[in-house]
């Protein structure tokens, strides 16, 4: 243990502690910018860079950065002396003087790091004005880079490397010049991007954000010939309170319901069915694998892959274009839900399916470029039109000044609203094959499963392995979230050292609930860990929690699709998946 | 005899290789190739005045010879023994013909011990280092001492780091020895990045193996079997040298696996770098070397802890290897006999500016910055009068006058507000403008911030604004304050010795130039007369016959004036571009760098 | 450069550099002309043609030979035309002292009386004028 004095409290902490978690702990909090951290992930960014959390260490030539500062033994530290302030509103000054002063158009404004230290510090005048840094806005399917914003705090890139291994953005350019950019300050669309928003959701400015469906919706919306439908992600029911000063982890299930319907949509169903309807095929592919493993036949492909997660999905087709025929065939929930809902439902209702749009409220950003792929449309019409993050959502019921908190609770609509317990935990890493595990443990044995929650696959390690048992057959699981550890399973995969027979993996660190679109946890993993416990509160309070055992599940097989992987099933649920040949990699080819 | 000619960078620029191949064939020709020598070195320091010819052993010094004197150097110097006079050093001062290097001012207060090679050797023949004794101190090592007894040396000959900060060299290898891993890496900065600063080059093109053999004994020292020379691609002929030295060095087996028969083995490969000043500073260095974006990290962890590729690795310049050979060899009592208390042996400064002998120059510790200048830099310029003398590269302070007899060492040039840096030295005179200097270097460090730090990032540049407001005549109250804190902030929060150093030129010409900045901002002006915008075009009321030339010619319509009348500048409209002046043919037209009171008030009134 | 032949220790190392050095030991002498005795033959026109070549090769062979540490260098006419050849010996800390009608036999006696034990030799051409 080391003892040190700061600001005159003395305080011990262990060898290797920085200054900042030595102060926090003496209870003195000492303002950041760079710095980001999601303990139970093991994720940190501490690059030293914005200089903002320097501190006073006596015998020291120069100031401290207390983030990247180890404590050693009788450190006298002063937080607030007047030369360490005077340094801090000086850096501060700098890094805004070489920001856009757009605040009140700002996407970000009123959730940006940088605004929150500039009412902190009083900035009331900027001393340094000079040139500005000005680079070419890029717009993808998912995300807007307005870089101008960016203020090298390498969150994003940190990210998008290290924890996804995607390696999309890195910092370009020197000096004045530089910031973070795909290679050759190319558009992220050329680059190996795979839309999963992690560096959105890290962003301490409005230099990341995603694109905003929100004017397109209400613009349907005031169609009178237009059919509109909506369908929730799991993992939006336990996050979008949090926009409403509500405490994370607080489920609004109700609420958005009532709002969606206040909003004008036609029908609010649920994506919690299509994920039952996406355990039925699934699961079914996975037991067909697997037995077929077991009766020895050697074209059968093992580990099957969840295909659910579309950041997953562009991170293979990316990154393993030689391992496509893996994952399993299944359509990821969104897309199953809109199939469905301009097929089957839209033939019930008598409506055209051009006449029809599907809106989805996703918890994620590369729904938005999943939902644009031409595989999910139909004579150019697509099966979701648009997709919105919680954070558009609650923007959204702000703009049309719905009093949220005090909505009743209402129920989703029929048919396509009726769900399960096992389509809620989708939101969970884990999730989904814990929910396909349910299933496919009934549908193996013929015996009904006594305890639905397999608690062994859940958690927030980063690589999980499980052995479950089904009745005597010994599956062999592996979980990952975080495309990074996703990357450590699939070379396994690719070197013939997995032993797995099925693997789930989500793009986004702790599964949907911490997904690109969900509202800011600026670096709170208390938050994620609250939003995970409301999804198994959500799983535990169904009635039913076996998706297979959902009625209208029963009801769309028997009426409309037959069996599971029969024929029609596999033109509307199943998809095949695309070598992605890195754009510019090509480029600079040619 | 000998005939040495130098074969660097600068007269290998100014067609030395032709001049060699005339020699030799001369030579030939007249059937002197068994008594003469004929030998391409490395460099002799005196670039200025290369192509440089040197013949021994009576030390005849030839200055820019061209490819046509060598029939008239081997005629008249070979064979009749008669200097060819024209191309002798002409000493400044006494305007004589100076016969040999000994009695040049240039040489003679210097002390060549990383340079003891250069320009002596042909850097392209191992044979020639060996015998100067080139891998005895490794052999001598790797035979009689332990490695902690050879670090032990080190440390007590008081060599400490010449790339600038001046760490103890043999403390930093202690402490990577002190790390343990299964493996560690000896790398060499050869990442030479001060404008106008060629040590280092120099060293590589003209004595490499000094440089991998005390790679060697690091890695003896430190416990590593793998070395690297981080080296810019601008240096080809450096890069050139030391690939054909470490090819010599391994046929030998002086390199490789079980050198001298002694079980130790150690190997030696090149990093090209890209040429950032950044990557300078051994993290960013580290980072480059692994493929990253060169840019520092924090320190600790140091790299003797987690270095290349996370392995203890020793950095060290290529100046301070290339002192390490003579130390083991002559012992630490002949080195730290030489310099100051606190910092050993010698220096080598890169000497520019205006001064009269520009070139490469090792000097002892503890010389003073009067020595240097005016013995061996030859005094200023056209005889112009000393202003400061920047010390340090483009991160170092400005000296004045009153610095002039301060013993120079790592400490007395922090203390005077500058530093050692790697080695870069510019002499100023009367006609430089000291803003506009410190304008200068922070135009530099602008370009070559990595970006990494806020302060350094952003702070610089607005620095520079500043700056360049002033010199443009727009400074305006509070800006001389703003420069201080500013300066002082980036000082105190930028995270490598870059950013932490870079405010240097600006601090340390506030310090002692604060008259100028007060007289650019309030007054307008520039005593210089270097800041463009701060002059102005006069013309003269007594001189001026109202041919309306000028006005013709103006093309802003600045000029104002009757035909036969005295004709005024409108100062806020003219552009100074200098046309009217061209075009005056009575020199009525003059250009101030005051403005004239009294013209104020012709023209007001 | 020499054939290569590897160099397995370091009394190895030690012979090559015995090999290499006469080619360097001119530069090292060179670095310190004071200390060593100096030899400058006068080569102009004058002592050419009157032998001054073969007497200054007479003196790199020999003063090698019997392991004198020596520089001998040329230089231009001394002004005794009339004594050609001229050699002009400096022994370290002495005045230079000039030799006139110097051929390989007076030679050896200048290396053998002068250089090795200094003591004086016949014609010795006493200097009528200081050298800056």
């Amino acid at each position: 243990m080391i003892t040190l004095t700061i600001d005159k409290k003395k305080v011990q902490v262990e060898k290797g502690t920085t200054i900042l978690k030595a102060a926090h702990k003496a209870g003195v909090e000492i303002p950041t910018l760079c710095h980001f951290e999601l303990c139970d992930m093991g994720i940190e960014n501490k690059p030293g860079g914005c200089r903002l959390c320097v501190v006073e260490v006596e015998g020291r030539r120069n100031l401290a950065p207390s983030c990247i500062t180890e404590v050693d033994e009788g450190m006298v530290i002063e937080t607030h002396s007047t030369r360490v302030l005077n340094a801090r509103t000086t850096v501060l000054k700098l890094i805004i003087s070489d920001h856009p002063f757009d605040c009140l158009v700002c996407a970000k404004s009123g959730q940006c790091e940088l605004q929150s230290l500039a009412t902190q510090f009083g900035i009331r005048s900027m001393p340094y004005e000079g040139e500005q840094s000005k680079y070419r806005k890029d717009s993808s399917p998912s995300i807007i880079r307005d870089v101008d914003k960016c203020i090298m705090c390498r969150r994003c890139e940190m990210m998008c490397n290290e924890v996804q291994t995607v390696g999309a953005l890195s910092a370009i350019n020197r000096g004045f010049m530089s910031v973070v950019a795909p290679a050759f300050e190319m558009n992220l669309e050329v680059s190996p991007c795979t839309y999963c928003g992690q560096c959105v959701s890290v962003c301490p400015t409005g230099a990341l954000t995603e694109v905003d469906h929100t004017n397109d919706i209400i613009r349907f919306l005031a169609d009178p010939s237009k059919t509109v439908v909506v369908q929730t992600a799991p993992a939006v029911r336990a996050a979008l309170g949090e926009e409403f000063g509500l405490e994370p982890g607080t489920l609004v299930t109700g609420k958005m319901v009532t709002a969606l319907r206040e909003l004008g949509f036609d029908y609010v169903f649920d994506t919690v069915f299509a994920a039952d309807l996406t355990i039925m095929e699934e699961g079914t592919e996975l037991l067909q694998r697997v037995r077929g493993h077991l009766a020895g036949d050697t074209n059968v492909r093992l580990p099957i892959l969840t295909s659910c997660c579309p950041g997953w999905v562009n991170f293979f087709e990316h990154n393993f274009p030689d391992l496509l025929d893996v994952p399993s065939t299944s359509k990821s929930p969104q897309q199953m839900f809109g199939a469905i809902a301009k097929s089957y439902f839209a033939e019930k209702i008598g409506v055209n399916r051009n006449e029809m749009i599907v809106v989805s409220i996703m918890p994620c950003l590369a729904k938005k470029y999943e939902c644009q792929r031409d595989e999910f449309k139909v004579d150019g019409n697509p099966d979701v039109d648009f997709s919105i993050s919680t954070r558009e959502l609650a923007a959204f019921i702000k703009k049309a000044n719905i009093d949220f908190l005090n909505l009743p609770d209402e129920d989703f609509d029929d048919p396509l609203g009726e769900s399960t317990g096992a389509g809620v935990i989708f939101g969970n890493t884990g999730g989904v094959i814990e929910a396909a595990c349910r299933t496919a443990y009934e549908l193996h044995t013929g015996k009904k499963l006594e305890k639905v929650e397999f608690t062994e696959l859940r958690g927030m390690k980063g690589i999980r392995s499980a052995t479950v048992d089904f009745n005597g057959l010994d599956l062999n699981i592996g979980i990952a979230h975080g495309l990074g550890n996703a990357r450590k399973l699939l070379d396994d995969v690719r070197s013939g050292k997995s032993n797995y027979h099925a693997i789930e993996v989500m793009a986004c660190p702790g599964g949907c609930i911490g997904g690109g679109g969900q509202p800011y946890h600026h670096g709170n993993s208390e938050i994620l860990n609250k939003r995970a416990a409301a999804i198994y509160t959500e799983d535990e309070r169904k009635i039913i929690r076996k998706s297979h055992e959902n009625p209208s599940i029963i009801k769309l097989y028997e009426e409309f699709l037959g069996e599971p992987g029969s024929d029609k099933a596999h033109s509307l649920l199943h998809t095949e998946y695309f070598p992605k040949s890195n754009a510019l990699t090509m480029h600079l080819k040619s | 005899m000998h005939l040495l000619v130098c074969a660097g960078t600068g007269c290998h620029s100014s067609e030395s290789d032709l001049v060699y191949e005339m020699l030799r064939d001369e030579i030939e020709r007249k059937g002197l190739d068994k008594e003469v020598q004929i030998i391409r070195t490395g460099c002799f320091g005196f670039c200025e005045k290369g192509p440089i010819v040197k013949i021994l052993p009576d030390n005849t010094f030839y200055t820019q010879v061209k490819p046509t004197d060598a029939k008239e150097i081997i005629d008249e110097h070979l064979i009749k023994g008669r200097s060819v006079h024209r191309l002798l050093y002409t000493d400044p001062e006494t305007m004589e013909h100076v016969l040999d290097s000994k009695h040049m001012g240039f040489y003679k207060k210097q002390l060549r011990i990383a340079l003891r090679n250069c320009g002596t050797i042909d850097p392209e023949n191992i044979d020639e280092s060996i015998g100067r004794n080139a891998y005895q101190a490794l052999g001598k090592v790797l035979t009689e001492y332990s490695p902690q007894q050879t670090i032990d040396i080190i440390k007590q000959s008081g060599l400490r780091g010449r790339g600038g900060a001046g760490f103890p060299t043999g403390l930093k290898w202690e402490i990577t020895r002190k790390n343990d891993a299964d493996q560690k890496y000896v790398v060499c900065n050869a990442d030479e990045g001060d404008p106008g600063a060629f040590m280092d080059r120099s060293i590589l093109e003209g004595d490499p193996h000094s440089v991998l053999e005390a790679m060697a004994i690091c890695g003896y020292c430190i416990g590593a079997t793998k070395g690297l020379v981080y080296i810019r691609a601008e240096y080809p002929l450096a890069i050139k040298r030391l690939k054909i030295a470490i090819a010599q060095a391994r046929d030998y087996g002086l390199l490789g696996e079980n050198i001298l028969g002694t079980g130790f083995s150690f190997d030696i490969g090149l990093k090209y770098g890209a040429g950032a000043f950044v990557c300078g500073e051994e993290t960013a260095l580290i980072h480059s070397m692994e493929g990253k974006r060169g840019e520092p990290s924090n320190k600790p962890p140091f790299p003797a802890q987690s270095g290349y590729l996370g392995k203890p690795t020793n950095v060290n310049n290529v100046e301070t290897f290339a002192n390490v050979p003579v130390i083991i060899l002559k012992g630490t009592d002949w080195f730290s006999a030489i310099g100051t208390e606190k910092s050993k042996g010698t220096k080598v400064f890169a000497l520019a500016g205006k001064i009269n002998n520009v070139g490469l120059i090792e000097v002892p510790m503890g010389i003073t910055l009067r020595e240097i200048i005016y013995e061996i830099g030859g005094g200023i310029k056209d005889g112009k009068k000393f202003k400061a003398v920047q010390t340090g590269g483009p991160s170092g302070g400005c000296l004045t006058e009153k610095h002039l007899d301060t013993r120079i060492d790592y400490e007395s040039l922090t203390a005077a507000g500058s530093m050692m840096g790697s080695g870069g030295m510019i002499v100023l005179d009367e006609d430089d403008c000291m803003v506009s200097v410190a304008k200068f270097f922070l135009g530099f460090i602008v370009e070559e911030s990595c970006g990494k730090c806020a302060p350094c990032r952003i702070g610089n540049k607005r620095l520079h604004e500043i700056l360049t407001r002033i010199t443009e005549g727009n400074g305006t109250q509070g800006d001389i304050e703003k420069l201080r804190n500013l300066a002082n902030v980036i000082k105190d929060t930028s995270l490598c010795g870059l950013g932490q150093t870079s405010p240097n030129p600006v601090l340390s010409t506030l310090d002692n130039f604060m008259d100028e900045y007060m007289e650019h901002v309030y007054d307008k002006k520039c005593r210089s007369g270097k800041c463009s915008s701060l002059l102005y075009y006069v013309i003269s009321a007594d001189d001026c016959t109202g041919c309306m030339a000028c006005k013709r010619v103006c093309p802003t319509h600045a000029i104002n004036g009757e035909r036969r009348g005295v004709h005024w500048i409108n100062q806020e409209i003219c552009i100074k571009c200098g046309a009217c002046m061209d075009k005056c043919q009575f020199d009525a037209i003059s250009l101030l760098n005051d403005y004239p009171r009294e013209m104020a008030d012709v023209i007001s009134n | 450069m020499n054939q290569i032949s590897e160099i397995k220790t370091l009394a190895d190392l030690k012979k090559k550099q015995e090999e290499v050095r006469a080619r360097i030991t001119l530069r090292d002498r060179a670095e310190s002309p004071d200390s060593l005795v100096q030899v400058k033959v006068a080569m102009a026109t004058c002592g050419i043609a009157s032998g001054a070549k073969e007497v200054m090769e007479y003196f790199v062979e020999e003063l090698d030979k019997r392991c004198i540490d020596a520089v001998v260098t040329q230089t231009g006419c001394m002004g005794y035309c009339f004594a050609e050849p001229t050699v002009e010996v400096t022994l370290p800390g002495k005045e230079p002292v000039v030799f006139g009608n110097v051929d390989p036999e007076k030679a050896d006696e200048i290396i053998e009386c002068y250089i090795k034990d200094g003591e004086l030799v016949d014609g010795i051409i006493p200097q009528n004028y200081n050298t800056i």
